[in-house]
């Protein structure tokens, strides 16, 4: 994307009055999207932005400038403000020849998305929308969205690292309104890969458009949600955002380092059941969180954060582990070249159990089982979280009952962990998602087989 | 940049439009400074300038759209051509169409304070850091600050198009925001305080530390309650959050395609008669006022319910045009997205008691300092709502211990009927809506 000459000439500059670490993340991003609402395609839509971002770091103190100008010139200027920023001083440290480290990208792409003609994007949500109205009369509203992107990153750093990678992404999701007498409910369902146009030789976009329509006429029978504590049974690959909050938020070391998780202290502590072993990551194939090269120009890494119950080990960036003397992790993600890196998640989920997954529904008396989950929510310092059930049902008597409407549920992230009781044998990934911390977005995946929790609150309105 | 470099941009662009088909350009340009404190060292300071345009054009009835993040001339040549070819997918409506002038003067605002570009770098990292010191002398009990920020930024935009808009301007912003962390007996609890004005003179660390300070120490030793029914009295940083998703409920743009739970009830006694909701980006109060929509048209004051009966939805140009009416300025965007419709200061307007004769009223009841999971939890199309909450018992009209791990529930619908009281205290913050303690009765609260 720029020279490797331009690269070693803006690190020195950033490094000229001084500071241990400088560090260029060049970024060029084109994504093209099409909408389908209220039966018309409403637009279709390109952008594209490419940029760097810079930073200088002296003592405990980082320098960030970004720049859309990708010159020589514009680069050292960008240079100069993020050393500026980072106030110099220190020794004078030299930057490193470069060292060009590849990884293996988690899968082939195999058709780019921007090889494929317009109409043909367009022509998949036509379809979409006939199958969602022809799931039933009561769909009245289909909107249909087709996104892909393409972003391309170069890192340098005065240690020496170069790295780069080319992410393709492609996603699809449908939503539906359903009406009946109860007023109206909605259904969504999406797919996403980091793969390219090939996404819809495994998936029918008039399938996943049924699903979602399915999903709202499901919920105009649906009763209110009770309110309370009770036991929950969470479906295969519904429930990995789950783990998401409970825990891997919590186990992010900048998190950790400002005393803002309640795992902190706690490696090598029995935090769950024994047959409890999760996982974040970055490497696996078709994953939405999956990626070759962190931002930061770490290969993404397979992490074991807790083994068989046992607390193992954070999620790492550059500047935390080198605060710490360790490698990074992997884990150091930006939603852009106009944001600092820090810790996070990527593809994060709950290793497959042994249980039958019909034996744990039917040895659940009275409760709620979640077929999906929506997002959620964490704060990691009191570990409270809240996520939303999309698709759920009672459990009465051991068998899956009526829907319930859409809530919330709650709980503690220490304490659920301690109370997964049962673990399925049918572990499933689920929706692509969008992970949101500090005002940054980036793409994320989970995946948990079925399982129960002892109990949670169910945020309802019914007794 | 200045606002007449950008309208002299987007004037260029819209220059290139061809016979037949309509041209819009919408230029921004910022320049932000945000600094990050952590136990008395700057961890990071960013200085940032970014740039952007976004083009739609509208050709044989059909729309297309494509943005950028340069200002450099071959890229906007470049963007032009990808939203011409993007309309040629779009299907045909006979409502798509730019904005034109509609003679309503924009109001005369002051949202650009020269003085926070004479603001030293190291007087805005005092700021943060001072914050930062007045947060942990605040209470024993603050055991750590997760973060002080201090953050600005200046802002341009223009916005021209083939029928005749003409709309630039430019604002400044700042703001300070602390997360405090506060222990005893091996519990952890947090909050948060904040600042937002015009200039740093604006800001108030004093106010922004006590917030943070007091939302996290009063939580300490915050137990699960049992489940019930029970009044609530949300906090305004709570209310404002709720106000934002009922003002989505009354977009032009839910109603026409089917979405809006009060599409059909114009007219309708739809809130108990206390409520009265006003969008008006034209108060120079509000943290989000502003002289011109997405589309380049005067902002207004828009009455969307009054003493409790619907009275009117907001438009864009489509939404306007296509129920037969006009767009009520009600545009919103950035140069990354074409216009949506959406409230731009939205506010209740307040009532005659502040929140502790209102709090002295109650027998039973909590009051909500925070709520989580509300993109999760609020559909804004059934109007079901769950969210995760905290707060304080109140009881025999005295606020008593913390609660947390709860949830509340209702539907927005059920909601606004049952407000019993608006409060006196409103207060507006960084969003696009004003806050206001609200008690609403009959709401039930998870549990144990």
């Amino acid at each position: 994307m720029i020279d490797e000459s331009v690269v070693v000439g803006t690190l020195s500059e950033a490094l000229k009055t001084g500071g241990e670490f400088a560090e260029v993340f060049v970024e060029d991003r084109r994504s093209s999207s099409a909408l389908l609402d209220d039966g018309k395609v409403e637009e279709l839509t390109s952008g594209r932005t490419r940029g760097a971002g810079i930073r200088v770091v002296v003592g405990e103190t980082t320098g960030f400038a970004h720049t859309s100008d990708l010159s020589e010139a514009g680069l050292a200027k960008a240079a100069r403000a993020a050393a500026a920023a980072a106030r110099s001083g220190g020794g004078v440290h030299r930057v490193a020849a470069l060292d060009r480290i590849d990884a293996p990208a988690p899968n082939e792409v195999e058709v780019l998305p921007e090889t494929v003609a317009k109409a043909t994007k367009v022509e998949l949500l036509g379809r979409a929308d006939e199958a969602a109205r022809a799931a039933g009369s009561a769909i009245t509203q289909v909107s249909a969205r087709y996104a892909d992107g393409r972003r391309r990153i170069l890192v340098a750093n005065s240690d020496g690292v170069l790295a780069g990678d080319d992410q393709v992404r492609t996603r699809f999701a449908v939503s539906c309104v359903a009406v009946g007498d109860t007023g109206m409910q909605t259904g969504f369902e999406s797919v996403g890969r980091p793969i390219g146009f090939e996404l819809f030789d495994e998936y029918e976009v008039d399938a996943l458009a049924r699903t979602a329509a399915n999903r709202a006429l499901t919920k105009l029978a649906a009763q209110p949600a009770p309110s309370g504590s009770m036991p929950v049974v969470i479906g295969p690959g519904g429930g990995g955002v789950l783990f998401h909050e409970a825990c891997g938020h919590g186990l992010e070391a900048d998190l950790v380092a400002k005393q803002a998780s309640v795992f902190r202290n706690r490696v090598g502590e029995q935090v769950a059941h024994p047959e409890v072993t999760l996982i974040d990551d970055g490497t696996m194939a078709r994953e939405w969180g999956a990626y070759a090269i962190d931002d930061e120009g770490r290969p993404a890494q397979r992490n074991v954060l807790i083994e068989n119950g046992v607390l193992t080990d954070y999620m790492w960036d550059l500047l935390r582990a080198r605060k710490q003397g360790r490698e990074s992790s992997g884990n150091g993600r930006r939603q852009s070249y106009q944001h600092l890196p820090m810790v996070r998640m990527t593809n994060t989920y709950l290793a497959n159990g042994s249980e039958d997954p019909a034996g744990i529904i039917a040895a659940t008396d009275r409760g709620v089982y979640v077929a999906h989950l929506g997002g959620g929510q964490v704060n990691t310092a009191t570990g409270d979280f809240v996520f939303g059930m999309n698709e759920a049902y009672l459990i009465e008597n051991g068998r899956i009952g009526p829907p319930i409407r859409e809530g919330n549920l709650i709980g503690n992230g220490p304490e659920v962990l301690a109370g997964i009781e049962a673990l399925g044998n049918d572990f499933a990934m689920g929706s692509p998602g969008t992970c949101g911390k500090d005002g940054q977005g980036v793409p994320v995946g989970d995946g948990t087989p079925t399982l129960r929790v002892a109990s949670m609150t169910i945020g309802g309105t019914a007794a | 940049m200045k606002p007449e470099e950008l309208l002299e941009i987007a004037e260029r662009i819209v220059g290139w439009g061809r016979d037949g088909e309509q041209v819009e350009a919408v230029v921004g340009h910022s320049r932000e400074t945000e600094v990050r404190v952590y136990e008395g060292e700057i961890e990071s300071l960013s200085v940032a300038e970014s740039q952007g345009v976004g083009i739609r054009v509208i050709a044989n009835g059909r729309q297309g759209f494509a943005h950028a993040g340069t200002l450099d001339g071959d890229v906007l040549v470049e963007t032009l051509a990808e939203a011409r070819d993007n309309a040629v997918f779009g299907s045909p409506d006979e409502f798509f169409g730019l904005a034109e002038p509609d003679g309503v003067a924009p109001p005369e605002l002051d949202l650009y304070h020269e003085a926070l570009l004479e603001v030293s770098t190291e007087s805005k990292i005092d700021r943060a850091l001072e914050l930062e010191r007045a947060v942990r002398a605040g209470d024993p009990r603050i055991v750590g600050v997760e973060s002080a920020d201090y953050g600005d930024s200046v802002g341009a935009d223009a916005i021209a198009t083939t029928t005749g808009i003409r709309s630039s301007g430019q604002d400044t912003s700042c703001y300070l925001t602390a997360y405090s962390l506060a222990s005893e007996n091996d519990e952890t609890q947090t909050g948060f305080g904040f600042s937002v004005g015009r200039e740093p003179g604006d800001l108030d660390v004093d106010t922004a530390a006590a917030d943070a300070v007091e939302r996290a120490t009063r939580m300490l030793g915050a137990t699960q309650p049992p489940t019930e029914r029970v009044t609530v009295v949300l906090d305004p940083f709570v209310s404002a959050q709720f106000l934002g998703i009922i003002g989505g409920t009354l977009s032009g743009e839910a109603v026409l395609k089917g979405r809006s739970l009060f599409a059909d009830r114009l007219g309708d006694q739809v809130a108990a008669a206390a409520v009265t909701l006003v969008d008006d980006p034209t108060n120079p109060e509000a943290f989000t006022a502003s002289d011109a929509d997405g589309e380049g048209l005067a902002t207004r004051r828009n009455q969307l319910i009054g003493g409790g009966r619907l009275e009117r939805f907001l438009h864009n140009s489509y939404t306007g045009r296509r129920s037969g009416g006009a767009s009520t300025g009600s545009a919103v965007r950035g140069y990354a997205s074409t216009p949506g419709v959406g409230c731009q200061a939205l506010s209740l307007v307040p009532g005659a008691r502040p929140p502790a004769e209102l709090i002295a009223g109650i027998d039973n009841g909590v009051l909500v300092q925070g709520v989580s999971g509300l993109h999760s939890g609020v559909n804004p199309v059934s109007g079901d709502f769950s969210t995760g909450a905290e707060g304080l018992r109140i009881r025999n009209g005295e606020l008593a211990e913390p609660v947390r791990e709860i949830t509340i529930a209702s539907t927005l619908q059920r909601m606004l009927l049952d407000v019993a009281a608006v409060g006196s205290d409103l207060t507006w913050l960084p969003m696009s809506s004003a806050g206001v303690t609200l008690v609403v009765a009959e709401v039930t609260m998870s549990g144990a």
